[in-house]
């Protein structure tokens, strides 16, 4: 297979300099001598067009690419269109860009709803359908969905990495676990299940759920204080995080407290709830914070800060949208550098997982993104923070999250 | 131009429909208009409840997120046929609207369109409610597959889903011309316009409402499981309070009180908000917001005015 694959590159090299089509085993769609057209939909509009930056972004990025001399003497074009947050329009657009204009690969879709709507579709049609914008866990599926693979922690990771954490720095704590009713919470229960393994039951003494629909989640606080427990995981959006930080409060409860990376929010969580109120409260982060006054004067966001420079003068430097698309597009050049000459689907998506150990520079120093083919979870590393009163603190080793 | 409303061109647009399409468009376009087939239905529906009979509602998407789940679960669940589910979507919808329909009655105006409203808003959270999770998939939503060409007919998936689509549409729209053209639209219409006078005349205002209700409902949903077919997945942030203001904006495009402005406002529905992604990605709300002003401002009647003035008839409706 691999001899195949490198004599495919060797003699796609030599062809492209002749315009001779290749005779190609492998699938070779949207790549011309010139350019590599790829897809993206990313809400422009609607009710979640705040993720609208990380389209403008990408598109940035890539015109900084094709400046350059783009990649393999080729240049990226990226078509990114609106889908509104709509999964209907998400699959509408991807069809358009699988059927109409014929791109190579689709790239970063954004959303868990509108990248569940087209996985069946790409899958079928077997279009690499690489680092999605979610952090949903079920991306990493390929015995089921081999052209599909995320980019981002999941959610089931972090809990991964919390009972890591618990389990060496706190054995035999009682942990009570909070977590809403839908895939998002449910993720979290999965993950400590994969962290804590056998001693799933010597940990948590109880779980407690509820509906995105209900009022409060007083009841479950207190019921979670009559547990004993000493160490508690929130997993909750945000609205109900802040209820649940305030609650623990206000009952002068102190146990140590995990709270979903999801709500770490300081604006929609802990500002409401009450910043004094969360102190010490733990959470996780992999990536730099672009207002995080540790990173002023770092390599890797200055390396970012110059790109905006140029190419995005009016973005708002403390958006972390930017700072995500730049991540998630290094990760992509880096892929198709691997590419070599080979960029067929098949080449694409076999590169797409064999990354190695890559730095990129907008995550946490140590965080690396990595891949393989039984591994389609490209970045399982995180590191603990801890609220101060003021701020987020990043504290101990990076960790990594168990399983693939 | 007295083309347009002569009784032959419904029958030549929907021969056109059929042809044309088949032969030149690709399957991703065929996909588009299978989604406008889809969504003049929706809109009709709408338009029959509130074009024609004056009860405003910006609750629709409620009905066709019923219909796309009732289909899902059907498929899913019970292992049905995706044609087989559409009767079922349609009594259940029907039944549905007669019930939103009771209350309705007391309401007018401004107080029926936020009540309606309200049932835009709740239909996402209440199809994530527990109970119902093993059903409705919860958050995930429902994957369907696409259906094939059945007897071996030599056509695509997509190609056939259109065909059917546009077969049951075909059923709907005449249905709802006969209705509207006959005493029942007389009735329809006088309710909305002077509804003391149409009951000093003997009808049964009561009736009709709820019943236009029921009606809505039903076209609506059997637009909402044709539309789960052709999309293959449902899931609740799909039926929000955008998808019913959509089929209001169709709506009024396309012109209120009128059978061949569904199929214009869905059309509009479908292609506009593409091109105004194509004019700016900073902002295409706003060239979205632009362009309806545009329309607006040029046909007040929407749409289907620009044939009547075409074709120089005045407006009997």
């Amino acid at each position: 297979m691999m001899k195949r694959r490198s004599l495919l590159a060797t003699a796609g090299a030599a062809l492209a300099a002749s315009r001779i089509p290749a005779a190609h085993a492998a699938t070779l769609v949207g790549v011309t001598d010139t350019e590599i057209k790829i897809g993206h939909t990313i809400p422009y509009s609607g009710p979640a067009s705040a993720y609208g930056v990380i389209g403008q972004g990408h598109t940035a990025f890539f015109k900084r690419v094709n400046d350059k001399g783009g990649i393999a003497g080729r240049k990226i074009n990226l078509i990114s269109l609106d889908d509104g947050y709509a999964p209907p329009k998400t699959v509408e657009q991807v069809r358009r860009l699988v059927e109409q204009d014929q791109v190579a690969f689709l790239f970063n879709t954004l959303g868990t709803p509108n990248n569940t709507a087209i996985q069946k579709y790409v899958n079928s049609k077997k279009v690499p359908h690489l680092f999605l914008s979610t952090g949903a866990d079920k991306w990493g599926d390929p015995e089921h969905f081999p052209w599909t693979i995320g980019w981002q922690p999941s959610y089931r990771t972090e809990a991964q990495i919390y009972a890591k954490y618990i389990m060496k720095n706190r054995p035999g704590a009682k942990v009570a676990v909070l977590y809403q009713n839908d895939d998002f919470g449910k993720d979290y229960i999965t993950g400590f299940k994969d962290g804590f393994g056998k001693d799933y039951a010597k940990y948590v003494v109880k779980e407690f759920s509820f509906e995105v629909t209900d009022a409060t989640i007083d009841s479950q606080a207190v019921s979670m204080q009559a547990t004993g427990a000493d160490v508690i995981l929130t997993a909750a959006t945000p609205k109900f995080a802040a209820q649940m930080i305030r609650k623990v409060s206000d009952m002068d409860w102190k146990p140590l407290h995990f709270l979903t990376n999801v709500s770490s929010s300081v604006g929609a969580v802990i500002t409401p709830a009450g910043p004094e109120r969360a102190v010490g409260i733990i959470t996780s982060a992999y990536g730099k914070d672009p207002t995080d006054p540790t990173w002023a004067n770092d390599a890797g966001m200055n390396e970012w800060r110059a790109f905006m420079k140029e190419y995005i003068p009016t973005g708002d430097l403390t958006d972390g949208g930017y700072v995500f698309s730049y991540g998630v597009c290094t990760t992509l050049m880096q892929m198709l550098k691997q590419c070599g000459t080979d960029f067929s689907r098949e080449n694409v998506m076999k590169q797409a997982t064999s990354l190695k150990d890559l730095y990129i520079p907008t995550l946490l120093p140590g965080i690396t993104v990595s891949t393989s083919p039984t591994n389609f979870h490209p970045i399982r590393q995180m590191q603990l923070q801890k609220w101060t009163g003021k701020t987020w603190e990043l504290f101990g080793e990076i960790i990594e999250g168990t399983g693939a | 131009m007295q083309f347009f409303t002569s009784r032959a061109f419904p029958w030549l647009f929907l021969a056109a429909a059929v042809v044309l399409p088949l032969l030149f468009a690709s399957d991703y376009r065929l996909f588009q208009l299978t989604m406008v087939v889809v969504y003049s239905i929706a809109v009709l529906g709408l338009n029959l409840l509130t074009g024609y009979n004056g009860q405003v509602s910006l609750g629709n998407g409620a009905f066709y997120a019923i219909g796309a789940y009732t289909t899902a679960i059907l498929m899913d669940k019970l292992g049905l046929p995706y044609w087989a589910t559409l009767p079922f979507s349609a009594v259940i919808c029907a039944g549905v609207g007669f019930l939103i329909g009771l209350p309705a009655l007391r309401l007018g105006g401004m107080y029926l369109a936020l009540t309606t409203f309200a049932l835009a808003v709740a239909t996402p959270q209440l199809l994530k409610y527990k109970a119902f999770e093993n059903y409705t998939g919860g958050v995930q939503g429902v994957v369907l597959d696409k259906p094939d060409a059945p007897f071996g007919l030599p056509l695509s998936q997509d190609q056939w889903l259109y065909l059917f689509c546009l077969a049951v549409g075909a059923l709907l729209f005449a249905l709802a011309m006969n209705l509207v053209r006959g005493r029942i639209g007389r009735a329809m219409r006088a309710i909305r316009d002077q509804p003391l006078a149409a009951e000093a005349m003997g009808i049964d205002i009561a009736m009709f409402k709820t019943r236009t209700f029921a009606l809505s409902a039903m076209f609506t949903g059997v637009a909402g499981s044709l539309g789960a077919i052709t999309i293959q997945f449902v899931a609740p942030d799909a039926f929000g309070v955008p998808l019913s203001l959509t089929f209001f904006v169709g709506m009024v495009v396309g012109g209120g009180a009128s059978i061949g402005g569904a199929v214009m406002g869905a059309l509009f529905i479908q292609f506009i908000p593409n091109i105004a992604d194509e004019i700016s990605k900073a902002a295409p709300g706003a060239v979205y917001g632009l362009l309806l002003i545009a329309f607006m401002f040029l046909l007040p009647g929407g749409l289907a005015s620009l044939i009547r003035i075409l074709s120089g008839k005045k407006r009997t409706a």
